[in-house]
């Protein structure tokens, strides 16, 4: 079969001396995809990124690159390039020449290297300074001068290792957005790494979680988003409130996407919740709530069962108010809503009683692991 | 460059005060001196001549000019042929025994360089060191003797100023990048490419420092000839010297060929100027006229409808089929 990955990891480990960098991953790649690969510092990003392009050899296990094996392939007999992580652009070389390096290297006729590498500077904007130095361009321009010299030898994959770590906030978003649309019109497969968790939801077709060495979840945004695979994940990306639980009784399920459903104690009160898992009565649950999906209101004692607490503070937000609880139980939870002038229930001062619910069936129900 | 801090000020003007009398003030007075005529009681007489110079023309002078020339020459090709893998070498060992080696090239400087001179005749006479080591290895069946030859002469020239290749060389090396090479790498090119294009003109400043360092010395070291070649051919050094030294005296014919080495000093600065173009991270254009173009004069690529901020969009739940990842 022809395979759809372009790049494939078989049962990759990973070792520096004793230190295990990467434990027994297999991750495939597929052709023309945005992937990320997200998590904290240290947890072998860019040990993955430097086996596929070869500065690495893997402990045990196989690289795969258009369906060959390339574990005893060097880097520069590699077809992927990479964007390094503060650039390494060639300080002596002004910038054209910076992008026309791997041309040169390929051997490719100077009429045609000027004519790719001048297409490459305007594709980033930065045609007019092509004969400057990187010392005298800013942080932007030289992280779009490290993408045009990876992007002009048209790799099967480019390699981004947190690209934009070294630029402020603004920058940030707006090459964000670029290399996104960058990536669309080239169609190339990008593999990006970064561990900033709303970076990778924004720009990735496909997410890779990454803790200590091992993957915990693979899928798009709102799959990595909404149904995080574990707590890891779910505590990971994103904010979320987790509730203690204990699964009373399996019920027939009542909504048409979820498999199972559970009547389970949840801090005190009876909730019924739903799930693709299977649990078992008597199972400790985590039940995994976003801020967003919370409901605060008014406490009534008709709308049971409801989670009862007390304000503790409101943090405007522009958009968004950020509502801080501590139930009765003592558990404290947020809760996002979006601010609307005109609606006074957002407008709760600290002490005032309430009651949190949430949509039937947005939940999350994950086994507690640790009880 | 504006310095601002009065301190540093007042170093750089007791620097400049330090080299304005012990280095330049000497220098003009032997350039002035190259132009007046011997004499051979009060050592100069104040009366201006180019004979000086023209004395310098002769069939005798200039064979020790090029002989100096060949041996300083082929002296710091051989410290650069040495020296230059061996300072990459030091550069890139472990940060925990690279001090320890450093040392080892120092401790060398704490001996007279005469005396380590001395040293080498017995590495390099009859029935030395050396000698002993090829009758060993059956490379020759009887003494032999390296003394008094241009070998001996060029081994004593190398060896004492292998350490100034070294160091610089060293200094240059550890300041490059590795993630440049691994770039490099990333984009094609092989070891041989990347030392070629990358390595070599980043390390250029280096490798030409060293060379300063190397061949001015190399061409005036006269104790080295003197004690190794036996005083055979005259070298800069010993002819220089003995200008000075001789039972007549002639200062200007020393001042005229010191003078001349000074321009072969200034010839190799210029060359050393060159080679920080070749490293430099600015290009030849005014920096102070042209406005930096900051991110903000970037045009600006076609921004997408959707924002990248907060996440905002109701969302909703249950994408079928997810496939939970990783660890079940
Ligand atoms: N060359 C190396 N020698 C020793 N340990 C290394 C080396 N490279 C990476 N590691 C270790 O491997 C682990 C993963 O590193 P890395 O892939 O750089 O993480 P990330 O990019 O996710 O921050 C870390 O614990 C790191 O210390
Ligand atoms: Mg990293």
């Amino acid at each position: 079969m022809e395979s759809e990955y372009i790049i494939e990891l078989k049962g990759i480990s990973k070792y520096f001396g004793n230190t295990c960098a990467l434990e027994k991953i297999d991750l495939s790649i597929r052709n023309g995809e945005f992937i990320t690969l997200l998590g904290p510092s240290g947890c072998g990003k860019t040990t993955i990124l430097r086996l596929i392009s070869g500065f690495e050899q893997p402990s045990g296990g196989s690289v795969h690159i258009g369906g060959d094996v390339v574990n005893n392939v060097p880097p520069e007999k590699r077809h992927v390039n990479t964007v390094f992580q503060n650039y390494a652009l060639f300080p002596h070389m002004n910038v054209f020449d910076n992008v026309a390096f791997g041309l040169k290297m390929q051997k490719v006729p100077k009429p045609e290297i000027r004519e790719k590498v001048m297409q490459a500077l305007a594709m980033v904007g930065l045609q007019d300074l092509a004969g400057r130095k990187p010392g005298e361009l800013s942080g932007g321009q030289q992280q779009r001068v490290a993408i045009a010299r990876a992007v002009v030898n048209n790799p099967l994959v480019l390699l981004l290792d947190e690209p934009f770590s070294a630029l402020d906030f603004k920058l940030r978003k707006r090459m964000q957005l670029e290399i996104k649309h960058l990536q669309r019109k080239l169609g190339i497969t990008f593999v990006f790494v970064t561990h900033d968790q709303e970076e990778a939801l924004a720009m990735s077709d496909r997410v890779v979680v990454m803790n200590q060495g091992s993957i915990e979840q693979i899928g798009s945004p709102v799959e990595i988003y909404e149904e995080p695979a574990n707590m890891f994940v779910a505590q990971f990306v994103g904010d979320i409130n987790v509730l203690k639980g204990e699964i009373l009784e399996v019920t027939p399920s009542d909504l048409p996407d979820s498999n199972h459903a559970y009547l389970a104690r949840i801090e005190g009160q009876v909730f019924s919740v739903h799930s693709d898992r299977k649990f078992n009565t008597g199972d400790k649950v985590n039940i995994l709530l976003r801020p967003e999906d919370l409901k605060v209101e008014e406490e009534h004692l008709e709308q049971a069962p409801f989670l009862a607490g007390e304000i503790i503070e409101t943090v405007y937000k522009g958009a968004t108010v950020d509502i801080s609880i501590r139930l009765d139980t003592g558990l404290e939870l947020t809760a996002a809503e979006f601010f609307n002038e005109d609606d006074e229930d957002i407008d709760y001062t600290p002490g005032e009683r309430v009651a949190v619910t949430w949509i039937n069936g947005w939940e999350v129900v994950l086994l507690d692991e640790d009880a | 460059m504006k310095t601002r801090n009065p301190l540093i000020r007042i170093f750089i003007l007791v620097v400049a005060v330090w080299l304005i009398i012990f280095a330049l003030v000497p220098n003009l007075f032997l350039l002035l001196i190259s132009f007046f005529k011997p004499d051979g009681h009060a050592y100069v007489a104040v009366d201006f001549t180019l004979a000086n110079y023209q004395r310098l023309l002769t069939p005798s002078f200039i064979t020790i000019f090029t002989d100096s020339l060949r041996l300083a020459l082929a002296s710091t090709l051989i410290c650069l042929l040495i020296g230059y893998p061996f300072a990459y070498i030091l550069a890139r060992a472990p940060l925990r025994i690279r001090p320890w080696l450093l040392l080892l090239i120092v401790i060398p400087f704490w001996t007279s360089s005469l005396i380590r001179t001395y040293a080498l005749i017995n590495i390099l006479q009859n029935n030395g060191i050396l000698s002993k080591l090829l009758e060993l290895l059956h490379i020759t069946s009887e003494p032999v003797s390296f003394m008094y030859s241009e070998f001996a002469v060029l081994a004593g020239l190398s060896y004492t100023m292998l350490p100034f290749m070294i160091l610089p060389i060293y200094a240059s090396v550890e300041k490059l990048d590795a993630r440049l090479i691994d770039a490099a790498n990333d984009l094609g090119a092989g070891n041989l490419r990347t030392f070629w294009h990358i390595i070599l003109p980043l390390t250029a400043p280096g490798i030409m420092s060293g060379c300063i360092l190397v061949f001015l010395p190399a061409l005036t070291l006269f104790y080295v000839p003197d004690i190794l070649g036996g005083g055979k051919g005259q070298l800069l050094g010993n002819y220089i010297q003995m200008q000075f030294t001789k039972p007549i005296p002639d200062w200007p014919l020393g001042a005229a060929t010191s003078t001349i080495l000074t321009l072969v000093l200034l010839l190799m600065v210029l060359g050393y100027k060159w080679t920080l173009k070749i490293s430099s991270q600015r290009a030849d254009f005014d920096a102070e006229d042209e406005e930096y173009a900051g991110a903000s004069n970037i045009p600006l690529q076609p921004r997408g409808a959707c924002g990248l901020g907060t996440r905002i969009v109701p969302r909703r739940r249950r994408v079928s089929g997810a496939d939970a990842g990783g660890d079940e």
